[in-house]
């Protein structure tokens, strides 16, 4: 299971890759924004994305709508994690396919429960 | 006003006024059309005259009010740097909590798995399902594992420690942002007056559907939003996640 991890800010990055880990996950790759991590999606061979909304460059709506609209990578589970808590936002997020979305401050409890139900989704 | 006065009268006014225009008499021209002219605008020029002194003095007065001059050449950017040493202070921080958690988690994993072994090997002992051979490297087992156990909660507090330091930025950064609260608040005093001077009224909060809001603070309206994880998942449930 090959995870990329987008968040502009490094400490957020290692908080999600410590609690990916803590749920057995190791392969875990980091970008910064959509910008990088994009190109990475699309050589990588990755099995789930975990972004953040608001990033300098490209946004992590705009790399969700990025990803859908690549056939390659159509079918990748996303999950957002972000503090961007509008109602609009969230419903924006749902119609261009996200699969989870966990609002910032999170638990490590949340966080494995949206990954599992995307998981059991997924195989389903 | 005009129709106080006479037709007759303003016929009067304007024979005379051509008679000494025909004359030549430039003070006595000027008193006549300023006393025809009184037919109602003569005051509202006043008025504007003195409203436009007065709005010219405030604003003069404001532009060399000194402060604005320091908030707008000193504080206002020095406001700037703190804040971004109080991104960094906190960014700092949070290198050292995270660095010291994720030395600690292994020797935490490494004990576990260690006591997790002798458990099993100790349960065999006490129902009398082990071996004198076993016996003995079981007690050998347990003397390294009473060591490691030692030597790792000795790491393990110097990593607590750690953590429980890094948090000295909170009284520091604190300071800082409450500066810079007292710096706003006096902007914005002068904003208001300002204002106030030239007469408008604040504008109409604006809609900006394109910008993004960031994380709630509370006693801030950022329009609808969802209170925590539990409306999210309602939220998505309703659409059919």
């Amino acid at each position: 299971m090959k995870i990329l991890v987008v968040d502009d800010f490094s400490t957020m990055r290692r908080i999600v890759k410590n609690l990916l880990r803590d749920l057995g996950f190791t392969n875990i790759d980091e970008a910064d924004d959509g910008n990088t991590g994009l190109p990475k999606l699309q050589s990588g061979n990755f099995d789930f994305l975990i972004t953040d909304w608001n990033m300098p460059g490209m946004t992590g709506i705009d790399l969700l709508k990025a990803v859908r609209a690549d056939p390659s990578l159509a079918k990748l589970p996303v999950l957002m994690v972000t503090a961007e808590s509008k109602r609009e936002q969230i419903i924006e997020a749902a119609q261009a396919g996200v699969n989870g979305y966990v609002v910032k401050p999170f638990t490590a409890t949340t966080l494995e429960e949206k990954i599992n139900k995307i998981f059991e989704r997924v195989e389903a | 006003m005009g129709v106080a006065m006479g037709q007759a009268e303003r016929i009067e006014q304007a024979r005379a006024l051509v008679l000494e225009l025909e004359a030549g008499n430039e003070p006595e021209v000027r008193r006549l059309i300023d006393a025809i002219g009184d037919g109602g605008g003569g005051e509202l020029f006043q008025e504007i005259g003195r409203l436009t002194r007065e709005l010219h003095e405030a604003i003069s007065g404001f532009l060399l009010d000194e402060r604005i001059a320091e908030l707008a050449s000193r504080e206002m950017p020095d406001a700037s740097e703190r804040l971004n040493h109080v991104i960094s202070m906190t960014e700092k921080s949070a290198d050292r909590t995270l660095t010291a958690v994720e030395q600690g988690i292994p020797l935490t994993e490494e004990l576990t798995d260690h006591s997790g072994r002798l458990a099993e090997q100790w349960g065999r002992f006490v129902e009398r399902r082990m071996s004198v051979e076993e016996f003995r490297s079981l007690s050998d087992e347990l003397a390294r594992f009473l060591e490691l156990t030692g030597s790792h909660a000795t790491r393990l507090h110097g990593h607590l420690t750690e953590v429980l330091m890094a948090q000295d930025f909170q009284d520091l950064t604190g300071q800082i942002i409450r500066q810079v609260i007292t710096l706003l608040q006096d902007v914005e005093g002068k904003l208001v007056h300002l204002v106030r001077i030239s007469g408008n009224r604040a504008p109409a909060q604006r809609q900006d559907c394109g910008r993004l809001e960031g994380p709630v603070v509370p006693g801030i309206d950022q329009g609808d939003v969802v209170n925590g994880q539990d409306d999210v998942d309602d939220l998505l449930s309703s659409l059919g996640f």
